[in-house]
């Protein structure tokens, strides 16, 4: 029975959402990138997580390394050791990376992007062209490690027996506890108070192996001159004096939580945290690893104030070139003004 | 000595208490403000691809309260409004089509019932126990009461007929409106037999964290195929092998070759209280004993409880018939005389599958599975009433 609901779906809009790419390489469009391609646009988009050389940052996933150890304890999965096709690698690269401005990679960024894992991996050599068309020619070398599902013959009957009701077993003894490691969080806060030294694999996304996050280091103070700077930019009245300001600042801010923590317990993340930020040297946030790029514009006197953050957020590639937040920016003033308001009140 | 909470005229029975205008949408009292979701930090990286956990110790009956249904995101809770929502339907059908959510309201719809589990529940207990509280152990799970379309309903709007016997041979390939996406390949059988395209859970509109407006219901199987703000669903030739069926999702076993496509969730059951969140404080004397139970496969339809740690164990009472692929409440009441305990509880199900111990399951998977460990939990319930997570020999 047919409702008659809904209308017919055009060709644009198929095109537009059918972006999945096949093992056997359907739906990858014509397009090329090379690995030295690839190592530069990987640094700017890919490595404030993954590491320069795909070789993961704290818990974000590894890309890299990892060959031989999916028969040991505690295996390292990454696309050169784990992933069996190489269109997962392009279709979840040009489809949800980079994480928090996912569908920005054109798709000659895609294929570059691609090729540096491949060389991360040591499976292609440093003057590799990955095309559409040798697609299907790299091998992955876990490709043949799958087989499906095959509990319902080697689980199933096993554990189909009638249940033991009684004298099932004699002498019990307690073999593990979990009081060992302690790694439970602390009820109160939610938050984790120990420190969690284990080897436990998770499911998510990004953690293949669970450990504690170490990167907590505050910001420092900033330099001297940056304090001047910071009088001098101060503005009479500050920003977070007005609350219907922070509120709108708290809703622009969504944009940057992705990247950016703030406030009592910000850790740095995939960019530094902004505590301290108006009236800091560029590029100073100590325990964060910025490009070359950032660093030197703060060596040559960028200190953020209402102004230059302005005039960085409208064009953040434009106004620092090379530099590694990967965000299109904020092209409205007001909504600058917002955001640092928000960040101030805060303790930015 | 006579009681003053009694014998004396108590504030709140003399003035007044809220007006009906105090609430329109309400929260739990303020002393039940310990029942909440958490989550274990070191997990993941970021809260922003990550997971929280429903507090199974402290609930009750089989259908998880909405607010404290445990999260996971692959890329943040979006905020999609119903206006700017939109379903494709495409790939090997007659005639793709495209859906409003005012659409899809138009759609004769069901209710039904259905745990959602996460494949990695229980994922930190593979290699020993780690964490201490039903909540940690066992809390990525939530069953719910949905409304929704069944998925073949709006297959068939679009028009499959033309696939006549090839359909056990198609999948269809589900994606989320998110920046993750999520995307992930489903049997057309499957898709057929019993998916829900869901837009309301538990009587409300879903929640944002459970992919409002929209969401896919996929009962008995991994929770991340639940595919949350859906927004296409294709038919297609083969698996699209995407990151979340080949790179996650998919189980190491100890000679390192793993296996794919592993969607069912298999028979388990816990022991919610009492446990490490929740220590009996009342002493000796008569203990309630309660858990949940569900399969993946079919019904509950019996739990055994074990005070000894396996050795011994006794039928517990189901509050209700089990129904397919839904939580069951299960309670042993028995008379505790103080000492020691070391309780476990085992489900069987309506295929006759009797829930493994984990030295069993590592026997055939290995201890690098992460996913899918249904075996049995032990408290070590001690003499003050306080319980740790143990393992117990076998």
């Amino acid at each position: 029975e047919k409702y008659g609901l809904g209308r017919e779906a055009l060709p644009e809009e198929i095109n537009a959402w059918t972006v999945e790419v096949f093992p056997d390489g359907k739906n990858l469009p014509e397009g090329s990138g090379s690995v030295a391609d690839g190592e530069k646009i990987f640094g700017d988009n890919c490595a404030a997580c993954h590491g320069d050389f795909a070789e993961g940052v704290d818990n974000w996933p590894k890309l890299a390394g990892g060959d031989g150890t999916l028969a040991d304890k505690d295996p390292v999965k990454t696309v050169g050791s784990y992933w069996p096709y190489l269109s997962t690698v392009w279709d979840y690269a040009h489809r949800s990376m980079p994480f928090g401005n996912a569908q920005t990679l054109t798709v000659d960024e895609t294929y570059a992007i691609v090729a540096y894992i491949l060389y991360s991996n040591y499976l292609v050599d440093d003057d590799f062209v990955l095309t559409k068309d040798n697609f299907l020619d790299v091998e992955m070398p876990n490709a043949d490690g799958f087989i499906v599902d095959n509990r319902d013959e080697v689980e199933v009957p096993k554990f189909s027996e009638a249940a033991c009701m009684s004298d099932c077993k004699t002498d019990v003894q307690i073999t593990k506890k979990a009081t060992i490691l302690d790694v439970t969080p602390d009820e109160g806060n939610g938050e984790d108070t120990a420190a969690a030294d284990t080897s436990a694999e998770t499911d998510t996304a990004q953690s293949d192996t669970a450990q504690t996050d170490t990167a907590e280091a505050p910001a420092q103070d900033a330099p001297a001159a940056a304090e001047e700077a910071k009088a001098e930019a101060a503005p009479a009245e500050s920003l977070s004096a007005d609350p219907e300001l922070v509120a709108a600042g708290e809703k622009v801010f969504k944009k940057c939580k992705a990247c950016h923590q703030v406030g009592d317990g910000a850790k740095n993340r995939v960019g530094p945290v902004l505590n301290g930020l108006i009236g800091r040297q560029a590029g100073t946030v100590d325990g964060f690893k910025y490009s070359s790029a950032m660093t030197q514009h703060g060596e040559d006197g960028l200190v953020w104030t209402e102004q230059t953050v302005e005039e960085y957020l409208a064009d953040p590639k434009g106004y620092i070139p090379k530099n590694r937040m990967s965000f299109a920016g904020l092209k409205d003033p007001e909504d600058v003004k917002a955001v640092l308001a928000y960040i101030e009140s805060q303790g930015g | 000595q006579p009681d003053p909470l009694i014998t004396e005229v108590q504030p709140w029975a003399s003035g007044w208490g809220d007006g009906v205008d105090a609430t329109p949408y309400g929260l739990p009292i303020e002393f039940e403000d310990d029942v909440i979701r958490r989550n274990v930090g070191w997990l993941t990286a970021d809260t922003i691809s990550s997971i929280n956990f429903t507090p199974i110790h402290a609930l009750d009956g089989t259908i998880t309260p909405t607010g404290c249904a445990f999260e996971r995101h692959h890329s943040g809770a979006i905020e999609l409004k119903k206006e700017d929502y939109r379903l494709m339907i495409n790939g090997l059908v007659d005639k793709p089509l495209v859906f409003t959510y005012e659409d899809l309201e138009r759609f004769p719809r069901e209710n039904r019932t259905y745990f959602l589990e996460c494949a990695a529940n229980s994922g930190m207990e593979w290699a020993g126990a780690q964490l201490n509280g039903a909540q940690f152990t066992q809390g990525m799970i939530h069953n719910m009461q949905y409304s929704g379309i069944p998925l073949r309903t709006l297959l068939e709007e679009a028009g499959i007929t033309n696939l006549g016997d090839q359909i056990k041979d198609k999948w269809v390939y589900a994606e989320g409106a998110d920046a993750s996406s999520n995307g992930r390949s489903i049997p057309l059988e499957k898709a057929l037999d019993d998916c829900l395209v869901a837009i309301k859970a538990n009587g409300e509109a879903l929640r944002k964290e459970h992919g409002y407006p929209v969401r896919l219901v996929v009962p008995g199987w991994e929770g991340n195929m639940w595919v949350k703000w859906l927004r296409r669903l294709e038919v297609t030739d083969e698996a699209v092998q995407s990151r979340e069926e080949t790179s996650k999702y998919t189980d190491t076993l100890a000679d390192g070759t793993s296996r794919k496509w592993t969607w069912v969730m298999d028979a388990k059951s816990v022991v919610t209280s009492p446990s490490p969140q929740m220590p009996i404080k009342h002493g000796k004397g008569p203990l309630v004993i309660t858990g949940m139970a569900w399969s993946g496969r079919g019904h509950i339809t019996k739990v055994d409880v074990s005070i000894d740690g396996g050795a011994n164990w006794q039928e517990a009472r189901l509050a209700e018939p089990g129904t397919d692929k839904a939580v069951s409440r299960f309670y042993l009441e028995i008379d505790w005389d103080g000492s020691e305990m070391l309780l476990q509880s085992r489900a069987t199900d309506s295929t006759g599958y009797v829930q493994p111990t984990k030295d069993a399951l590592r026997a055939i998977r290995g201890e690098n599975s992460v996913y899918h460990n249904n075996g049995i939990q032990t408290w070590w319930v001690k003499e003050n009433g306080e319980s740790e997570n143990v393992e117990v020999s076998s």
